[in-house]
């Protein structure tokens, strides 16, 4: 038998028509705005030509998504054989959230017809950050599709494609910690062209380390968290002593980002713009305390023992990686006076569509195909699954 | 033990990404094209006509913004997808001098830069804008275009803009009137100027004469040189107002093939106050220091696949083959 096993329960919940709902709502805006264009359903102008949909669905997005790069790299790497029972439930995260960030890629790009340009060598521009964004994300999600298709094979009883493939996946495993570490480096390399646009607390060409450094924190955290969610909504038991030695590292990982950041603005001569610089500074120390927060939370041993306090911590730290690519790439930005933004409710509402249909897929998955670890006890899978 | 071999691990590639990204000398600014053409806009000579701003809509096919009684006034202010090209007023105090930074005025003339290393070209992922490589001009093509903004977002001039009421949206900036050229016409723009404050030609003489104007004392009687500076044209002879002491477009941003003189401070009319270090340049080091050949990103490719194959092997993975015959 499988180490990972369905959680089987019903599909019709409250929880899953909720989010039914939401994405419903979002289909009829975006339908909306291929009819009649990307104004129709957002605030974006000429100075914000990026909003949340980039920012939060993209950016932020293919961060929580991490999780699956995460738990690889810890465990394929460097070697961490214990932590091996999370490694499918972050993959399968992870899989939807690349997907549906390439998705809402789609939606963003004004001629969405074209997209193909960005992996069709007649077009592609290599000087270009965004092509290199572009073309690894792509890859990755084939990659992680690959990766995950064992689990679709054991379900379909499809053996023997399974062991061969099963056989050949260290070359994936390997693809899929490199594409990601290029991209979520990337993103933050894409930035760096906008020059002085943005605020010099953010602006820096460590911005390529900080985005892949905080990117694989949040994969991490986002493991924890969805451990945790899981164990609640599936009534299943919880692993918090194997999040627990997780969290060390990410104190670890906190730590040198945090290094790197403050001694990179100390190094650059801008350090007095921490407290001198109005509501950017507030923005700056609100970031700098969610970082902080899992740092103070995980020291103790009885608090990495805690599933609450670890549950915190992780909320936090993906706060502070959230935070950080909001501030990069819209609060800190500034394209002159005479721009504004503030996305609009069917903006907003398109992205929370977005996310709840991840979330929803997430939970149908999870129940038919053997995604989470299996439990050891019997009992414990007999009981209500509220989700 | 094993925690702290992970964070040496953590910390070694941390620092290797390091020393990557802070060595930016790789790619300097990329240098000026000598077959460059380019506009030369004097604030001093614009007498806030707007002819400019009529002859580019008409000379790019765009819809005129003009009241019933002044056909030739067009009202716009802002760049948009109909226009580009406008002309902009700094006003200050009570305007009374024309081109004085304290109560006076002075008119801008807002396009698309031509830079010489553009971050427009160098964001674009498709290759829908290019520079060519003789004249610098940075064109467009909608064909190639994804539609994803970045230029928009990169320009430091914020030029391109983009339709977002529109379900086939085009990026729209200046691209010099090239399509001009097979008539033996040039930039609208400056072939409308009655003062010659727009002029046409290659950029090298263009900077020759803007070094030339700001030598010039002030008060001093000279003939400025109307629509294109090799068509031997002469506006009216005029008296020289006090420049300010730049050229903008010559350093700014690793220069630009519109050049630009005034009497008023440029970062007063808006003008951004830019790096002489390109951004293109700054952003294309760190991705050719860490892509350049892919041979950084295939070393590490090597190096991951022998780890995993044999850490899979370490602990199989989810389904392992003795497993199988369930
Ligand atoms: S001014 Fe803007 S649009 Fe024009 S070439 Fe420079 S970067 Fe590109
Ligand atoms: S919007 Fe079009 S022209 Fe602008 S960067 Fe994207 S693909 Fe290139
Ligand atoms: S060169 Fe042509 S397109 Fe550009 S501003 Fe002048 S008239 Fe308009």
């Amino acid at each position: 038998m499988s180490s990972y096993a369905p959680v089987g329960g019903r599909l019709v919940t409250p929880v899953t028509v909720v989010l039914g709902g939401l994405f419903g709502i979002s289909v009829f805006l975006l339908v909306i705005r291929f009819i009649n264009g990307l104004g129709a359903v957002s605030n974006l102008n000429d100075g914000y030509t990026w909003g949340i949909w980039v920012v939060v669905d993209i950016v932020i997005g293919t961060a929580f998504a991490c999780g699956g790069y995460a738990m690889a790299l810890l465990v394929y790497v460097f070697n961490k054989g214990q932590y091996h029972s999370l490694v499918r439930p972050a993959l399968l995260a992870s899989m939807f959230g690349y997907t549906l960030g390439g998705l809402a890629v789609l939606f963003d790009l004004g001629r969405w017809w074209n997209f193909w340009h960005l992996i069709s060598p007649a077009y592609f521009n290599v000087n270009s950050v965004m092509f290199e964004v572009g073309a690894c994300v792509f890859l990755y999600v084939i990659v992680m599709w690959i990766e995950f298709l064992p689990a679709f094979l054991e379900k379909l009883g499809i053996n023997r494609l399974r062991q061969k493939l099963n056989k050949m996946m260290f070359l994936f495993i390997a693809l899929g910690i490199l594409l990601p570490t290029m991209h979520q480096s990337s993103l933050g390399t894409m930035m760096v062209v906008f020059g002085r646009m943005i605020d010099p607390l953010w602006q820096t060409n460590m911005l390529p380390l900080l985005f892949v450094l905080s990117a694989y924190t949040m994969g991490l955290s986002v493991v924890i968290f969805e451990a945790s969610i899981s164990a609640e909504g599936f009534k299943r038991q919880r692993e918090t002593r194997l999040l627990g030695q997780m969290s060390t590292v990410i104190v670890g990982l906190i730590l040198i980002y945090l290094a790197i950041r403050i001694g990179d603005i100390i190094a650059r001569g801008e350090l007095s713009r921490i407290y001198s610089n109005g509501f950017l500074s507030g923005m700056f120390l609100v970031e700098m305390a969610l970082f902080l927060i899992p740092v103070l939370i995980l020291l103790t041993k009885r608090a990495r023992s805690s599933a609450a306090l670890l549950f915190v911590a992780a909320v936090s730290m993906l706060l502070a990686g959230s935070l950080y690519r909001i501030d990069t790439m819209l609060v800190a930005f500034n394209p002159g006076s005479e721009y504004s933004y503030f996305p609009s409710i069917p903006e907003m509402l398109i992205t929370i569509g977005i996310i709840s249909f991840e979330i929803l897929a997430y939970i149908v998955l999870a129940k038919y195909l053997p995604v989470l670890h299996q439990e050891k006890q019997a009992g414990a899978t007999g009981e209500l699954r509220s989700l | 033990m094993k925690r702290r071999d992970f964070l040496k691990g953590v910390v070694g590639s941390c620092a290797a990404m390091a020393t990557v990204s802070g060595s930016v000398e790789a790619r300097g600014n990329n240098p000026r094209l000598p077959g460059a053409v380019g506009l030369l806009f004097d604030s001093t000579l614009c007498v806030g006509c707007k002819a400019c701003v009529t002859a580019c809509k008409q000379a790019n096919d765009k819809v005129l913004d003009v009241p019933a009684d002044k056909p030739y006034l067009d009202r716009t202010m802002h760049l948009s997808p109909d226009a580009l090209n406008v002309i902009k007023m700094y006003k200050n105090g009570k305007p009374e001098v024309k081109d004085r930074e304290v109560d006076g005025f002075a008119f801008q003339k807002q396009s698309c830069m031509h830079c010489v290393d553009p971050s427009c070209v160098s964001v674009c992922p498709v290759q829908a804008l290019l520079k060519d490589g003789t004249t610098g001009v940075v064109t467009y093509d909608k064909d190639a275009c994804i539609g994803c903004r970045y230029c928009v977002a990169s320009c430091p001039f914020q030029i391109p803009k983009f339709n977002y009421d529109d379900p086939f949206p085009e990026i729209h900036k200046c691209q010099l009137c090239n399509h001009l050229w097979s008539e033996n016409k040039f930039s609208a723009c400056a072939d409308v100027c009655p003062t010659g404050a727009t002029l046409y030609g290659p950029v090298e003489k263009l900077m020759a004469e803007a070094k030339r104007r700001t030598s010039l004392n002030p008060g001093e009687v000279t003939r400025f040189p109307r629509r294109d500076i090799e068509g031997k044209e002469f506006g009216r002879e005029q008296k020289v107002v006090k420049y300010v002491d730049r050229i903008y477009g010559e350093k700014e941003g690793g220069g630009t093939q519109m050049l630009m003189l005034s009497g008023v401070p440029f970062d007063k009319q808006g003008l951004p106050d830019l790096h002489e270090r390109s951004s293109a340049s700054v952003s294309e080091t760190i991705q050719h220091t860490l892509y350049s050949g892919l041979v950084a990103p295939a070393v590490i490719l090597a190096g991951l696949v022998g780890v995993a194959r044999r850490n899979t092997k370490n602990h199989t993975d989810e389904s392992p083959e003795e497993d199988a015959h369930e």
